[in-house]
């Protein structure tokens, strides 16, 4: 049996060993299969290590055995024990939905590297989750946004290629942000590993250097989770990919961007220095920004990966505004968000990755009236909008909820009206597309399809029913993310 | 402090505007990526100067002497970083070859135009 350290080291090594192997795997089916193997073993590993870390503690593993400062290390504690969950799971159901998905939406000779490219782009998520070291995320950041620049580009739409492109230059420069900041922040200190970073920035903090650092930094990670208006790149790239591609991306990139975040400012940086600095005001005005936009431009859309992709916007907005608020309640609620966010846009996703599947468009145009043919899926896309508006009974509701409180606790009573404000918005254009879907007249009536297979019914309404599920058992979910704020806030459990 | 003695981290500066005034100014895909190329190229050069120790020379060891040689760990994290720069340039101009033979064009001007119809 291997031992917890090990475990941490598998995260990382299984993946990347498994995907030339998919590669040479040559057939889809078969790579698809190795594929969701290799995600299922990785979501087990990430639960055993939630399940040490609850209940024994953190724990670092020194890779090659060289001792930190100088070698790299894995530090796993319950914040990113709790993302590599939600990523590796995240990964695993949307894997479920891919086969049949992917066998209709790219060519058999490019399946085998699509799957390549899905374990690459999973192995930087989970390397930039679990490493220590600060070089490190930059590396791991950027084999997953390689990956996922590829996976975008697989999609059958010519524009997939043009909004690929502009998500690897906006990528890049983001990239290159924070690897500058870190450049600045090794000036500083001498150091690359985190912990030691910032034992040693106690004494440097108040200068130049360090505070240029952070501002590179927030900026680079701000581009890299489509922070408003750093978002630009998202929107195409979210419409365009494969239906499979989009739900993996937006169910686990972004979060694992805002969870860099949450790492560089309480652990590398410090809560005091950070919000020393007008980070928190900056926050809540680009959020709410986000929320209030993001919404907007989201009711009009016609293509409904759009759709989502502005709304995507709009909840990034919900979770940095969660961290602004610079409370343990408050990042609590954007913890909580990371998570149900994952469940809800994963699960609405793949709703459309339904669609996409049976009538071959997302467009609302071409699909107005054809609701009704797909029950099932279609009912799916009820209960995974009433979440993302926040109704109770859903996760999405217990997001809102505690964020309001979270405000309302430190008398932040304009952000529990944007909350609003945004929730209001979200009825819009989620009944704007339940009215297109189910109410109006058949466009064309050529076109008769069945309901959507078992094999791609049964991840959806898995995420679906998550969020349901936990919507009303918020013990698990609240549990876990107020453990991580309280270990982010103060360090210890 | 002179000016003048940390001219490196001006030429980091200069080469790092100049790349990311191409990156945001150029409409044409390929000079995008030059652009991001010398703006990637800066960072190198900010890494590499932090490393240097005054008379410091490369750090090969001989036995028996003592030398004063520059911080080398640099120099490892930027030929990762170049590796990095390789990998994006190389994935950015496949992208451009497959633009241009979807739109018959590199140039966003054009591309925006098809879009439109």
């Amino acid at each position: 049996m291997a031992t917890i350290e090990q475990l941490a080291i598998f995260q990382i090594t299984i993946p990347l060993i498994v995907a030339p192997l998919v590669f040479l795997l040559k057939n889809g089916n078969r790579a698809w299969f190795l594929t969701l193997v290799t995600s299922v073993a990785m979501m087990w590993v990430a639960s055993q290590l939630l399940v040490h870390v609850l209940s024994v503690g953190e724990f670092v593993t020194q890779i090659g055995g060289w001792a930190a400062p100088w070698g790299i290390e894995y530090r796993v504690d319950t914040v990113n024990a709790f993302v590599l969950l939600i990523v590796s799971a995240m990964s695993s159901i949307v894997l479920m939905f891919a086969r049949q998905s992917v066998n209709q939406e790219i060519e058999s000779n490019k399946r085998s590297l699509f799957y390549t490219s899905w374990l690459l782009c999973l192995t930087g998520l989970l390397g930039v989750t679990i490493t220590g070291d600060a070089f490190n995320v930059f590396v791991f950041l950027e084999i997953s946004s390689l990956s996922s620049y590829v996976l975008i580009a697989m999609g059958r739409d010519r524009r997939a290629l043009t909004s690929s492109f502009q998500y690897l230059v906006m990528g890049t420069i983001g990239a290159t942000f924070i690897l500058i900041g870190i450049g600045f922040l090794f000036i500083a200190t001498g150091t690359l590993n985190m912990a030691d970073i910032s034992e040693r920035l106690s004494d440097t903090s108040q200068t130049r250097t360090v505070r240029t650092a952070f501002a590179f930094i927030i900026v680079g990670i701000g581009l890299k989770l489509a922070m408003f208006p750093l978002h630009l790149w998202l929107p195409n790239a979210y419409a365009y990919a494969p239906s499979v591609a989009s739900a993996f991306l937006a169910a686990t990139a972004t979060k694992v961007a805002l969870y860099m975040l949450l790492r560089f400012i309480y652990t590398v940086f410090g809560f005091e220095f950070s919000f020393d600095l007008p980070l928190s005001e900056t926050l809540v005005i680009l959020s709410s920004a986000a929320i209030l936009v993001g919404s907007v431009v989201a009711i009009f859309q016609d293509n409904l990966k759009r759709l989502l992709a502005y709304s995507s916007v709009a909840q990034i907005g919900y979770m940095l505004l969660g961290v602004s608020l610079a409370t343990q309640a408050g990042l609590s609620a954007a913890l909580l968000h990371v998570f149900n966010h994952a469940v809800i846009k994963g699960g609405l996703f793949l709703v459309l990755g339904c669609f996409v599947f049976r009538f071959g468009t997302a467009s609302l145009k071409l699909l107005s009236g054809k609701g009704t043919q797909m029950p099932w899926t279609f009912a799916a896309f009820i209960a995974g909008g009433l979440s993302l508006i926040g109704v109770p009974l859903t996760t999405g509701f217990v997001s809102k909820w505690q964020l309001v409180t979270a405000a309302l606790d430190i008398g932040w009573w304009p952000v529990a009206l944007v909350v609003l404000a945004g929730s209001i918005l979200a009825i819009v254009y989620v009944w704007r597309a339940v009215e297109v879907l189910y109410f109006r007249p058949v466009s064309d009536d050529s076109q008769i399809v069945k309901e959507a297979p078992l094999e791609l019914l049964l991840p959806t309404w898995l995420l679906i029913g998550a969020n349901i599920y936990f919507g009303i058992n918020t013990e698990l979910s609240i549990g876990v993310a107020d453990v991580a704020a309280h270990w982010l806030m103060t360090g210890t459990r | 402090m002179d000016i003048l003695s940390h001219y490196n981290y001006w030429v980091a500066i200069f080469l790092m505007m100049t790349g990311f005034y191409v990156v945001i100014a150029s409409g044409n895909l390929v000079k995008k990526l030059i652009g991001l190329n010398v703006f990637q190229a800066s960072v190198f050069i900010l890494y590499i100067s932090a490393g240097v120790v005054d008379k410091g020379v490369p750090p090969i060891l001989k036995e028996g002497a003592s030398i004063l040689y520059s911080n080398p760990l640099p120099h490892v994290l930027i030929l990762t970083a170049i590796v990095v720069g390789v990998g994006t340039t190389a994935l950015g101009l496949a992208l451009a070859v497959r633009i241009k033979e979807a739109y018959g064009s590199v140039e966003e001007d054009d591309i925006h135009a098809q879009e439109e119809d």
